[in-house]
């Protein structure tokens, strides 16, 4: 079962999915035999101000495929499945992501900051985060 | 510990807390051990300490001007560090680098794994007590520093790469010395580091069967570079997707199946070995020529990019987003060694206190690289 793309592949090994049909494209493109990108290599998001992208890019060890999947989401309040079950290597990268533009990964056991204090305020990276310089 | 507890003892877990200032936790790092007597139950390990905002002050810099701030991630790898964020640049820019250049940009590299790999085993034998390590790695590394400082005028931040090729090209005496250090570590020092330590019977029992990281789980968290080859998984990004010229030169990739503190420690060393030997191949073929492309252009297109190469920690890539101007739009750099912290935890649970010293020193770790 192919996952589900909504739009053309952007370039070769590019995809987009959309938010709610995430975590099931994730989980096929982990464990469907024909695919098998058992390695999460990174993990990040950028900021386009009328929305913010989740990238992934994804590493078979076995074929040596690798694969980008892009998902948007909402500037205002965005939310994207958590992949931490699927790939231990989400765990940390997810939280900088949240500490960083302040997209919640539902489903993450411990979405705290990890690179600013606790009481930090603001995502910096966000390009509506201006540096005093 | 039954009967003890039996005889109406009361026990319970005590938490220590490592660091930030700490000798041995290679950097700022804090971890705080949850410690059932002598044994490790919980690991929580706080980093941040060196956050710096890189990927943020990046948006502001043109993209020449960012080579400096890739020194500064891992600081003890500063050439492996520009290379791979040159490299990412000259793919978004589609610019074709002189062969002078590639061959020049391959010796420094392999040249940077030896020393890395040179302070890891000073740094770690100093971790188990042996002064004597830390002294002779360090006096090694020394005679490469000379030469990189002859070559890009410092001793730690070199920012010797430039999107299209490098700055300065190598002179012939310096290539002599090169071939001079690589003949001495092989036959010299090598020799010196395993009669030293390797087969010392404490640092066995010390490094032997401790911190144990599974292949299963190696690839599930995502580790790269010696700590994933020690585990028996043979992945080196200079083989699998080969960058610059790598795949005109004949080198093995070392590999454990045991995943324990000592794999960590030997597949270094033999990585040191293998590394000369490409070191010398490029020496007998490196052709005469420009090393710089005369114009590089100021604005990449419309795009993004990811890019990787094998750093001696493991792989480090960049992924970088263009939006058509002089300044990247987005600066990310994927950390080895960020992503290895992750897998900590599993390998210190049921451990001695003692060893966890041991396992985040086997783990190779360097703080700019992993707060950024």
């Amino acid at each position: 079962m192919k996952p589900s793309v909504i739009k053309n592949q952007i370039e070769d090994g590019s995809i987009k999915v959309e938010v709610d049909k995430l975590y099931k494209t994730m989980k096929i493109l982990k464990t469907a035999p024909e695919f098998n990108y058992n390695y999460l290599t990174n993990l990040t998001a950028v900021d386009y101000q009328e929305y913010l992208e989740v990238i992934y890019h994804l590493y078979s060890l076995q074929t040596g495929n690798r694969l980008e999947v892009k998902v948007e989401v909402d500037s205002q309040t965005p939310k994207v499945p958590s992949v931490m079950n699927i790939w231990g290597a989400a765990n940390w990268q997810e939280r900088e992501v949240y500490d960083m533009f302040g997209i919640t990964f539902n489903g993450h056991s411990n979405l705290k900051r990890i690179l600013l204090t606790d009481d930090f305020e603001g995502h910096p990276l966000r390009k509506d985060f201006k540096l005093s310089t | 510990m039954k009967e003890v507890a039996n005889q109406g003892i009361r026990t319970q877990e005590i938490e220590v807390n490592f660091g930030p200032h700490h000798p041995s936790t290679h950097g700022v790092f804090r971890m705080v051990l949850t410690l059932d007597g002598e044994n490790v139950h919980k690991v929580n390990p706080h980093i941040g300490y060196l956050h710096r905002g890189i990927e943020k002050l990046a948006e502001k810099r043109t993209y020449a001007q960012c080579v400096p701030f890739t020194d500064r991630l891992d600081y003890i790898c500063s050439m492996t560090n520009n290379l791979a964020y040159v490299q990412t640049v000259e793919q978004l820019l589609d610019l074709e680098v002189p062969t002078r250049a590639e061959y020049i940009r391959v010796i420094v590299s392999e040249l940077q794994r030896i020393i890395n790999h040179c302070i890891f085993w000073a740094t770690f034998g100093n971790d188990l007590g042996s002064q004597t390590a830390l002294m002779y790695g360090f006096r090694d590394r020394e005679m490469i520093l000379d030469v990189f400082e002859e070559l890009t005028g410092s001793r730690m931040t070199y920012s010797y790469m430039r999107v299209g090729g490098i700055a300065k090209d190598i002179s012939d005496e310096q290539l002599k010395e090169i071939e001079r250090i690589v003949d001495y570590i092989m036959d010299e020092a090598l020799p010196e580091y395993h009669n030293l330590i390797t087969g010392n019977e404490i640092f066995q029992a010390r490094t032997k069967d401790i911190g144990i990281l599974k292949p299963e789980t190696a690839i599930d968290y995502g580790v790269t570079g010696p700590n994933l080859r020690a585990s028996g998984v043979e992945y080196d990004v200079r083989k699998d997707q080969p960058y610059g010229i790598y795949d005109q030169f004949d080198f093995d990739v070392p590999t454990r199946d045991k995943g324990d503190t000592y794999s960590r420690y030997i597949v270094r060393l033999e990585e040191i070995e293998q590394s000369c030997s490409i070191i010398k191949q490029a020496l007998n073929n490196i052709p005469e020529g420009k090393v710089q492309v005369k114009r590089v252009p100021k604005r990449p297109p419309d795009g993004s990019v990811y890019s990787s190469i094998e750093s001696p920690k493991g792989e480090l890539g960049f992924y970088l987003v263009s939006d058509g101007s002089k300044r990247p739009y987005r600066f990310r750099v994927r950390p080895p060694t960020f992503i290895h912290l992750m897998a900590l935890e599993e390998m210190m649970i049921g451990e001695k206190v003692a060893d966890a010293i041991v396992i985040l020193g086997s783990i190779d770790i360097v703080l700019g690289e992993v707060d950024r």
